[in-house]
């Protein structure tokens, strides 16, 4: 009898498909259920933003910044302003960094309530997903009063930040906090300690720490290794140096101790706006800014802790209100390249689990 | 007339025919209404447990929304793949969905048994019947030469074979109880020993419950048709009214199995006071609600883990309690 003839199947995850969370081509080849390679395609996506910002002045780049990591625009605009900002050396009013600070970190919650939902969703649990939700609406709503967008916010501005707080804004936020406070324990009773999540996620897609380093990791994917590394305690921007609030990091660099630190981190990030929203100073929202913004020339790169990781911004400018070049360091893009080392050798369901704890965003991986 | 009604009792004759045939009629459409409001229902009772309101735009309160659905999937366009293999394409939607009625014929529904068949192999009956719809589950994944129907097709037929062997040890334990197959004499059974076999076989309970949700390929078991990883499972490339087909089934099969629970752990019918359909009735949608409570609540369990699940852990504690029931039972009498 002859041997039964065996091969093995490509299988394209993508570019349409429920758990991508959006455009992302991941061809696999399994061998039954198993991954014996995989190869992500990205690029569905792109824009060219970085191009497109050549032609552009700096306050026409702002919305553009807002498409990358839709799901943190709050925290891309301040990656851009930033960067002219430190390169113009202009000084910002106290309470627009007040201002600024209290929604990137609400958009951090934001970020990772999404991220807690879609990912227990595509683990089959579907109830957490619309838990999550009504607190991010809830966020939302308060950044629809605040610049009148939903998602895509364009609020930040060179030397500021377009519109100062309707009143009654910071109580509103004020009253977010206990509230929120109250919703963490009910979203981690949720699933965090259900035996079948547990049993999913656990030792599941080890990063170790030395991997972390080499493939250039950062945000919670290299926290979760146990390496301590935030750019809002190791190198300070805004008033992060401020405030008083702690870095929670993982210690086995697996699925779920990514998936805890998304819980571990709204937390923290509740406490800063608690503290940012108690010391609010009266003033201007916006400083004292040339009408035609231009960039002295030379090389500006400066860096801050996005929602998913170390979220760059390089300008070259030859003295010009256009960026002569722009480049974006988007951490999603970076974090992406482990991915095809933790899923080899892994089943096909290990690969959502996997797939979705790396927490990619396809507008910053596609820029 | 008492010959049309006593179909199960005399003779065939031509009248008892058709009495036996209005009946079987009587308990499709009934079902067909039942099942098509057990999507509405189960839509609302996790839409509540989501705090959300779940469909009310439909008629008053959303009641016309799975009229609005079945209506909507007739009138879609009858897709079938180019490449796929057109006679299994077309048989495996029928496969898969008739003998999820048929299971029905011998499920006692109240204490006349005008709709019921008395068949002397009841249970073993029910069991054979729906694994024959495994088949029409592994014909759809095969013949829709597409790579998420093959995986979830099979991947269901893995899961449904390990846990037919759970499901079945589990009811042993009732008919040993009872001492008879026939699902008319379990209720009688229990009626006449004033105690539900829920409570001499809490352990066969909890692993019928549990291998019964693995049957109907439900959440923590949806592995089949897990939405992100395997698109739609094996139904993929059906559209229309063969997909309304597999979803049919898919909810008979939840009225069905909750169905056999309250007949073999339950008391089926039978209950105080209120007339025995609406027994079976309360206690049915009790069962359902479980189900549909389950699906709100639980993620998905990975393959591997499923599969020892079913072999490493319910068939020894489905075997033990055999074991215990025998035990009991002897040293009872």
């Amino acid at each position: 009898m002859g041997a039964l003839r065996q091969e093995e199947m490509i299988l394209n995850v993508g570019p349409q498909h429920p758990s991508t969370h959006g455009v992302f081509r991941l061809v696999v080849t399994i061998d039954g259920e198993q991954i014996v390679e995989a190869d992500s395609v990205v690029g569905y996506l792109h824009r060219g933003t970085e191009k497109l910002a050549e032609d552009l002045q700096y306050t026409q780049i702002i919305p553009y910044t807002d498409r990358l990591d839709y799901l943190a625009s709050m925290i891309n605009n301040y990656a851009l302003v930033h960067t002219v900002e430190y390169a113009m050396d202009l000084e910002v009013p106290a309470r627009a960094e007040y201002l600024r600070l209290i929604v990137m970190e609400l958009n951090r919650i934001g970020s990772h309530l999404m991220f807690i939902g879609a990912y227990l969703l595509d683990l089959g649990a579907m109830s957490p997903f619309l838990y999550a939700f009504q607190e991010r609406e809830m966020i939302v709503q308060m950044f629809n009063e605040i610049c009148g967008a939903r998602l895509t916010y364009n609020y930040m501005r060179v030397g500021g930040v377009k519109w100062d707080a309707p009143p009654g804004w910071l109580d509103k936020v004020r009253d977010f906090v206990p509230h929120m406070r109250e919703r963490f324990k009910m979203l981690s009773d949720l699933v965090s300690g259900n035996e079948i999540f547990l049993n999913r996620v656990k030792g599941i897609g080890v990063i170790t720490q030395e991997e972390a380093l080499n493939y250039s990791l950062s945000g919670i994917n290299l926290r979760s290794t146990g390496f301590n590394f935030d750019l809002r305690k190791n190198r300070p921007y805004n008033l992060y140096d401020q405030f008083d609030f702690d870095i929670p990091v993982g210690s086995n660099g697996d699925c779920f101790d990514r998936y805890y630190l998304h819980l571990r981190e709204m937390e923290q990030s509740v406490r800063i706006v608690e503290q940012a929203v108690a010391s609010i100073p009266d003033g201007p929202v916006l400083g004292k800014v040339p009408k035609l913004i231009r960039v002295p020339a030379g090389e500006y790169y400066t860096s801050i802790e996005g929602a998913r990781g170390e979220l760059g911004v390089y300008i070259v400018s030859d003295g010009k209100d256009k960026p002569y070049r722009m480049k974006l360091r988007r951490p999603s893009f970076v974090n992406l390249q482990i991915l095809r080392k933790l899923l080899i050798g892994q089943s096909m369901s290990n690969l959502i689990a996997i797939l979705g704890a790396v927490d990619i965003v396809l507008g910053e991986v596609d820029a | 007339m008492a010959s049309l009604w006593g179909w199960h009792t005399s003779a065939l004759t031509g009248i008892s025919f058709l009495g036996m045939i209005i009946g079987a009629v009587i308990v499709l459409l009934l079902i067909l209404g039942i099942v098509s409001y057990l999507i509405y229902f189960e839509r609302k009772v996790i839409g509540w447990m989501q705090g959300r309101i779940g469909p009310n735009r439909v008629g008053p309160f959303g009641l016309l929304q799975s009229v609005a659905d079945i209506l909507k999937l007739l009138i879609k366009e009858d897709v079938i793949p180019t490449n796929a293999d057109r006679a299994l394409f077309l048989l495996a939607p029928v496969i898969a969905f008739v003998p999820s009625f048929m299971v029905l014929a011998v499920i006692p529904f109240t204490a006349t048994h005008y709709f019921t068949a008395g068949l002397n192999v009841g249970v073993l009956y029910y069991i054979a019947l729906s694994s024959i719809t495994i088949l029409g589950i592994v014909m759809g994944g095969w013949a829709s030469n597409n790579k998420y129907s093959l995986l979830g097709g099979m991947r269901s037929a893995a899961q449904m074979i390990s846990y037919e062997i759970p499901l079945g040890l589990s009811l042993l334990g009732v008919i040993m109880l009872s001492g008879s197959l026939n699902l008319n004499q379990i209720v009688a059974a229990q009626n006449y020993g004033h105690v539900w076999f829920i409570i001499p076989q809490i352990i066969g309970f909890v692993v019928f419950v549990i291998s019964g949700i693995a049957e109907l390929n439900r959440t923590p078991f949806d592995l089949p048709e897990a939405e992100s990883e395997l698109v739609a499972g094996y139904f993929t490339e059906y559209s229309g009214f063969r997909f309304a087909f597999f979803m049919l089934a898919e909810y008979v099969y939840v009225f069905a199995i909750s169905a056999l629970a309250t007949t073999m752990f339950l008391g089926g019918w039978s209950g105080p006071f209120l007339p025995s359909w609406l027994w079976f009735a309360i206690k049915v949608s009790a069962c359902i609600f479980f189900l549909f409570w389950v699906r709100a609540t639980m993620p998905r369990i990975r393959g591997d883990q499923l599969m020892g699940f079913a072999w490493k852990v319910l068939i020894p504690v489905a075997l033990f309690n055999i074991l215990l029931t025998g035990a009991v039972y002897e040293i009872h009498l």
